[in-house]
């Protein structure tokens, strides 16, 4: 007997509601912008410049007394969290710490360092700095240029490669998903106001890559679908490919889904932010390719008469089965 | 149909050896290590027993290349440092001056009397007392300009002189300020490297980023201030005469001269000339050691040329007190008491042990060229690394289990083959990782988790497809065969789109980024050689023993 998420067969008419689910997408878009604009990001030190510390201490964290400790300081803004995560020992209490970035262009100065040790200590005796990072305001700027710039040709690259591979069409589709996920992703780092930093890049980058392979892959069997079924309609087509590619669609997201909820859980708290990303990633790129990267290319259409021309025109490789 | 060649399966099979062999020392990580660095130590000083034993620990004949762990794995140090490439442009002007100085002297019937006037860093200005002599001084000084060998700067001067009324202002071309840039990143670099392979710490990365900028990064060091403190200092020694001495910071120095503080005696400031006798360039050795009465300090040996300039010095000066100045501080100014001829000298100040042995760390690797900006600094401690350490250790065993199940669940026979694919998957990668040197960081090894997750795409999609081929009432071997080839296709596609943004990962990002866009990499290429040839030859080994009329995928 073997396990099946999804029945051996399935006739799901994904379009019949297709305004319902543009329309849902659209909205979470909207919302998405709207807390972003709204309240902006919780940009990491990486973005913005500043120092964070982590703090191990076998006291408990007691926020007014670290606040109190390093009023004297005089170093701007400073917001204290303690961190849970069920991978701590009983006694052992972390909290992060961090410094808006200072005048200069560099980094804290260890002296700094040394003065906030000597000032927490009094507040947490025998408190350790495990960690401090340190991101200077001229590097942070070029670095949020540099992530932009990724994502956009990340985009860009995926973009063309499956133009050539199919058509402009299907390229389009992909790349609406794409958006479509990167938005709503940077849409509920802004909405829970999760920290945002250089690792969560890499997190909307995999997420591009895990959305458009899952849209690849319906749109794979629709190619081939489409030189099968001559005569069909589109949507019927679609509606096929999508069925006949749900059960590995399913298993696939499953299978990774177990994985990122096993670090996600178990992983510490260092990446948990970041697994987070992509745990969203995986489940709004599954919803994505099924019904924004299938409904626009429903809605675009496709040129279905292959017999007339050659297949050389703009997709010369979309005859070959690898 | 379902035949591979003899070949091919010897070879997939020895690519799968190969990769085990290359992952098993990662399996044995501090052994391994330890073996290592015993190795290391042989070649470097000589055999001892221990050292043989340890470096016994692990056969010489298994493969011996491990995963580098990154700083957020294992604690250490990390700093970006802009090279303030300016600064050499003052040092090169000042060294101009007196060969501008000896062009000009003997023309004096000509150009008149001539005097340096203040300036910004960087130019020479001169005034001379008759203009009508300008031509003539011009071209003198541009007689001293020598053209650029440098590709992008051929065919243009080092320096470029200019006149008007009477001020000729003297400057550095911009040609030969990006050959000089380049240059002061190229030294600085060197420097630091020998800096930091002086104290010996294991596997440092010292890279250049960009134009002038430098990347440090020290696995095992306490914090990124020591590291600072190591790298931070230029470091630059010189012997200057001393002209005056007392305790107001802004006394007029006259030109040619500076005013700098004294270490040792806080409020106390010496004028001295500029211009040194001698600089640390000529140093050949710096040792930490003891004065007379015990203290630390350090002895220093020049080179030849340096010696004669001291012991010519010294002789001359006989009861005149000259400065010890490092990096415009004056460690000392002692009294020159008699002439000091063979070149060494030993500096002495109020210095800790450490500050002198770190003193004679610093004489001995050469003086950084111009001053470094930190930009980014990263401390990450041990325990916070090893804490990362397993806890990515359990989350990967955990979900790397879940799937195991999942997928035997599902598929039965054909999900066991996917398993052994995806444990073979996980060893190439960690065997890829080893051969290349890589550097395994906390997001790669989320990489490799979500590599677990996603290499079993590529079965899924061939076991989905084999089943339809079956409902399309196909036997066995054809199915079997159909499913692969027509899963392909999607195979590709899917995979080629993930690793263009990988390769966009790995060329834009930095650091841990990067870590992640290795293993991510590696896992798409592992995870579709498994799929496409791995699971295939075990499907088709099973295939050929039991002749199944029917399967069940």
């Amino acid at each position: 007997m073997r396990l099946r998420l999804v029945p051996k067969e399935t006739r799901f008419d994904f379009f019949s509601k297709w305004k319902v689910w543009v329309g849902f997408s659209a909205l979470l878009m909207v919302l998405s912008l709207v807390s972003f604009g709204l309240q902006g990001l919780n940009f990491g030190i990486d973005f913005r410049g500043g120092t964070t510390v982590r703090t191990e201490s076998t006291q408990a964290v007691d926020v007014g007394a670290y606040r109190d400790a390093m009023a004297p300081l005089g170093l701007g803004d400073i917001s204290i969290t303690e961190v849970f995560d069920p991978t701590f020992e009983e006694d052992q209490h972390v909290a992060m710490i961090r410094i808006q970035a200072q005048e200069s262009g560099e980094a804290i100065s260890g002296e700094v360092i040394g003065k906030l040790q000597a000032a927490l200590d009094t507040a947490a005796p025998g408190i350790k700095f495990v960690s401090v990072e340190s991101v200077g305001p001229k590097v942070s700027g070029e670095l949020v240029q540099t992530a932009i710039l990724a994502v956009a040709l990340a985009i860009a690259a995926v973009l063309i490669y499956i133009w050539l591979r199919f058509e402009w069409q299907f390229a389009l589709g992909a790349v609406a998903a794409l958006v479509h996920d990167v938005v709503l992703t940077i849409g509920i780092f802004s909405a829970l106001q999760i920290k945002f930093d250089l690792a969560i890049i890499a997190a909307l980058l995999t997420i591009v890559g895990y959305s458009l392979n899952d849209t690849v892959v319906v749109f794979d069997r629709v190619r081939e679908n489409l030189r099968r079924y001559k005569k069909k309609a589109l949507d019927e087509v679609l509606n096929l490919s999508i069925n006949e590619t749900l059960s590995r669609t399913v298993m696939t997201s499953v299978t990774t889904l177990l994985a990122l909820i096993s670090l996600y859980v178990l992983g510490g708290d260092v990446i948990r932010g970041f697994v987070f990303a992509m745990i969203w990633g995986v489940v709004v790129g599954t919803y994505s390719s099924i019904f924004v990267a299938s409904t626009i290319l429903l809605r675009l259409g496709v040129k279905r008469d292959w017999s007339k021309k050659t297949d050389t025109t703009g997709n010369q490789f979309s005859n070959i089965d690898a | 149909m379902l035949q591979i060649d003899l070949w091919k399966r010897v070879l997939i099979w020895l690519v799968c050896v190969t990769g085990l062999l290359l992952a098993l020392p990662n399996g044995f990580y501090t052994r391994v290590e330890q073996a290592n660095d015993a190795a290391a130590e042989i070649i470097a000083k000589g055999e001892t027993p221990e050292r043989l034993e340890i470096a016994g620990q692990w056969p010489d004949y298994l493969p011996s290349s491990l995963v580098n762990l990154g700083l957020d794995l294992r604690g250490g140090a990390h700093l970006l440092a802009e090279v303030q490439v300016e600064d050499v442009y003052a040092a090169r002007m000042d060294a101009l001056w007196p060969e501008v100085r000896d062009v000009l002297r003997p023309e004096r019937a000509t150009v008149g009397s001539f005097r340096r006037q203040q300036a910004p860093e960087g130019e020479i200005r001169l005034k001379i007392s008759k203009p009508e002599g300008m031509a003539r001084a011009l071209e003198l000084v541009r007689g001293l300009a020598s053209p650029i060998t440098s590709l992008t700067g051929a065919g243009a001067n080092d320096i470029e002189v200019s006149g008007a009324d009477d001020i000729i202002t003297v400057q550095l071309s911009e040609a030969e300020k990006l050959a000089s840039n380049d240059r002061t990143v190229r030294q600085s670099l060197e420097i630091i490297r020998r800096r930091i392979d002086e104290v010996g710490t294991r596997e440092p990365t010292i890279q250049r980023q960009g134009a002038d900028r430098i990347l440090i990064q020290v696995p095992g060091i306490g914090s990124a201030s020591e590291l600072k403190a190591l790298i931070g200092t230029t470091a630059q020694l010189t012997f200057n005469p001393v002209v005056g001495r007392g305790s107001d910071p802004d006394a007029s120095a006259g030109v040619g001269n500076k005013v700098v503080p004294s270490i040792d005696e806080p409020g106390t400031y010496y004028t001295i000339e500029a211009a040194p006798v001698v600089t640390g360039e000529e140093l050949v050795d710096a040792q930490p050691s003891f004065d007379q009465n015990g203290r630390p300090a350090v002895n220093f040996r020049f080179n030849t040329s340096g010696a004669r300039k001291f012991g010519d010095y010294t002789a001359e000066n006989i009861g005149a007190p000259f400065a010890i100045v490092l990096d415009d501080e004056v460690i000392s100014a002692p009294v020159i008491q008699s002439h000091i001829p063979g070149g060494s000298g030993i500096i002495t100040g109020n210095f800790t042990i450490e500050e002198s042995t770190n003193l004679a760390i610093l004489l001995r690797a050469g003086a950084l060229p111009a001053g470094l900006d930190f930009l980014e600094e990263r401390t990450i401690g041990p325990e916070l690394g090893q804490d990362s350490i397993d806890a990515g250790k359990i989350a990967t065993v955990v979900a790397f289990v879940a799937v195991l199940v999942f997928m035997a669940l599902s598929y039965g026979l054909f999900g066991i083959f996917a398993n052994v694919a995806l444990i073979l998957n996980v060893a190439l990668i960690f065997g890829f990782l080893s051969l290349i040197g890589a550097t395994l960081t906390l997001p790669g090894i989320a990489g490799i988790v979500l590599t677990v997750g996603m290499a079993v795409d590529a079965n899924v999609l061939i076991f989905e497809r084999i089943r339809e081929e079956l409902k399309a009432g196909r036997g066995p071997a054809k199915a079997i065969d159909e499913g692969y080839s027509k899963a392909l296709s999607a195979i590709l596609d899917a995979n080629i789109t993930t690793f263009i943004t990988a390769v966009i990962l790995f060329a834009m990002g930095s650091g841990p980024v990067r870590g992640f866009a290795i293993t991510l990499g590696m896992g798409i290429l592992t995870s579709v050689f498994t799929a496409i040839f791995v699971t295939r030859l075990m499907i088709v080994m099973w295939f050929e023993r039991r002749r199944p009329k029917a399967i069940e995928v």
